[in-house]
């Protein structure tokens, strides 16, 4: 080869370098547009008497939303306390019994339980608790929500579990513990991190959720703390307003946009700083 | 204590024996104590039990969503048929549905989005996984691609909706097309952008995983670092990025919220890219609250059925294919 060729080749490999660089920062630029946008509309709308609030009819300017936020908070603690238990228990027996058959497909469907999306655990919910129990409410919302929290507990609970060493868990045996001692007193202690950080990752991932709350918890236009009822929250307000051609409305809608983008933005980092102050994998 | 542990055997006679005391007070304690131990059996014997129907748990939640879903759209499939997928016309005022509209939505706004996003998330991948895999800049890369994961999406439908369509509308009067903004082309647009991180950190992972001794050995016949990515890393992680995109494409398919509120939600038969038109889960989304006919209602719960087995089918191809690389 002439060192034409060469020069050609190394050329070559300098352009490619540099546009690979320059299509993967590509991808930062719409999500700083995003983020930039939806801070600046939103901001200027936030203030104490948008938090305490509820929305007013069309045409009062002013106006919160207080209830969004009481709805989102409470429906989002109600999946919690339904997913969190199920999923540490359910993580707790794949990372326990790996190679038995039953926790084969159990893995199987985590996974598909991953991928379905939301808008079907949303007529899933409909189906199982809206009809029978004949009105729209917040707890089906949440039972949705709990359904989305699932697979992403399981998953992190058994990753992290696996990652200990499993003389950890012998060395309590040997000293006659029994098994459930072991799990509550030496694993669950010991893997807290990873756990929790999969727990909060949960919460961020369903808390921007829309879809399933659709045809579940519907949406309320007044504050309710009844969870056997309809109720508002923070992704259907967006929505609903966000779609509206009133200009109060939509205000509202910038300003919740904000708050759920910052709770979102929170729990994450949080995750991170657990994650990197404990060294777990996720 | 003299035959059998002279013999080498140890009998149940020989373990060291708790002495009770006769007095009650030691009979008590002595209950107590056995009492406990029982007590401590039978709460782990109920531990791993729960932690098995736990797992069984999942397996009966999985199978009740399918049951639930093909129950409920047993009407539809009875009185429609197969027909109803390869129907053309969707209106529920005279009974007439058509599921083609929706299904040809879907495929078109999830696979332009996918055309769109596979050069960035390639780039991503290759980015992190080979030209620069440790130092401040690419760690801002990482972070900044998992925040795009992170948002919900119905905010990024609302800056769709804000942002994006008055710009494509734009667009479209240059290009001379009827200018509605809403439609296909903006739904794929946003979609591109919300599926990036999900090829991208797979792609990432796989790359990494490339045994170096292979790169080394292409670096050694004088390739340079283009040529060792081109024919050493990128066939080697083919089918791990293939994984990386199919699950991608999952979650284009099943994205609702940013798709319903910029898409135009029309159940007309898109002519282009640029028309508005309509996707599986959001004419669910529109739709589902409004159905006042059993024969409707059970038409989009089909819809959602369909909807659930190719996500399904597309997730378990992808998990096998990554299970697969991650093995060898």
């Amino acid at each position: 080869m002439d060192g034409k060729n060469i020069k050609y080749r190394i050329g070559k490999s300098y352009v490619a370098q540099i546009v690979t660089t320059l299509f993967a920062f590509a991808c930062v630029i719409p999500l700083l547009f995003i983020l930039g946008y939806i801070i600046k509309a939103g901001i200027t709308k936030i203030n104490w008497h948008f938090l305490v609030n509820i929305p007013k009819p069309v045409g009062e300017a002013g106006g919160g939303i207080l209830n969004a936020l009481v709805g989102s908070i409470l429906i989002i603690f109600f999946a919690s306390l339904i997913a969190i238990p199920i999923g540490i228990l359910a993580g707790i027996y794949l990372a326990e019994n790996g190679k038995s058959r039953l926790a084969y497909w159990c893995r199987l469907c985590v996974d598909i339980l991953q991928g379905v999306p939301s808008i079907v655990i949303g007529i899933i919910a409909y189906f199982w608790l809206v009809k029978p129990l004949g009105s729209f409410s917040a707890l089906s919302g949440s039972a949705a929500l709990a359904i989305m929290m699932l697979p992403i507990v399981i998953r992190s609970t058994e990753e992290t579990l696996k990652l200990l060493p499993s003389s950890l868990q012998e060395a309590a045996f040997a000293l006659g513990i029994p098994f459930h001692r072991v799990i509550y007193k030496v694993i669950i202690p010991v893997g807290v991190s990873g756990i929790l950080s999969g727990v909060m990752l949960a919460i961020a991932r369903v808390t921007g959720e829309t879809a399933p709350l659709l045809f579940t918890a519907f949406g309320n236009p007044y504050l309710s703390f009844n969870i056997t009822k309809p109720m508002q929250s923070l992704p259907l307000l967006i929505f609903n307003y966000a779609t509206s051609p009133y200009n109060d409305w939509l205000n509202l809608a910038w300003g919740a946009s904000v708050i759920l983008l910052l709770w979102v933005l929170l729990l994450n980092i949080f995750t991170k700083l657990i994650t990197r102050k404990w060294k777990v994998q996720l | 204590m003299d035959t059998s542990v002279e013999k080498g055997i140890v009998t149940r006679n020989d373990l060291p024996l708790r002495v009770i005391n006769s007095t009650p007070e030691g009979i008590f304690k002595a209950k107590r104590r056995v009492k406990r131990s029982f007590r401590q059996i039978r709460t782990e014997t109920v531990f791993r039990r729960t932690l098995t129907i736990m797992g069984l748990l999942m397996i009966i939640l999985v199978l009740g969503i399918l049951l639930t879903l093909i129950i409920q759209s047993l009407p539809s499939i009875k009185s429609l048929g197969l027909k109803y997928l390869w129907g053309k016309v969707w209106d529920p005022v005279q009974d007439i549905y058509g599921a083609w509209p929706f299904l040809l939505g879907t495929l078109l706004s999830s696979f332009l989005a996918l055309i769109i996003s596979i050069p960035f998330s390639l780039a991503v991948a290759v980015f992190l996984g080979e030209y620069f895999p440790k130092g401040w800049m690419p760690d801002f890369l990482k972070n900044a691609v998992e925040l795009i994961a992170a948002v919900p999406s119905v905010i990024y439908g609302f800056w769709g909706l804000a942002v994006l369509v008055p710009i494509v509308r734009n667009l479209e009067t240059h290009i001379g097309v009827e200018p509605v903004g809403v439609g296909i082309f903006s739904s794929s647009l946003i979609l591109a952008i919300m599926i990036i991180p999900y090829a991208a950190s797979l792609g990432r992972s796989m790359i990494q995983m490339v045994p170096s001794p292979l790169k080394e050995a292409a670096y050694g016949l004088g390739a340079t670092r283009w040529e060792v990515i081109r024919s050493v890393v990128l066939p080697y992680t083919k089918s791990g990025l293939f994984a990386g995109i199919l699950l991608s494409l999952g979650r284009a398919l099943g994205e609702t919220m940013a798709v319903t509120m910029v898409i135009g939600n029309t159940s007309l038969i898109p002519k282009n890219i640029f028309a508005p038109g309509n996707t599986m889960a959001s004419v669910i989304a529109n739709e589902f609250t409004e159905a006042d006919k059993p024969v409707y209602l059970s038409a989009l719960i089909e819809l959602g059925l369909v909807l659930f087995l190719v996500t399904v089918v597309i997730n378990l191809i992808g998990k096998k294919i990554i299970d697969r690389f991650t093995n060898e």
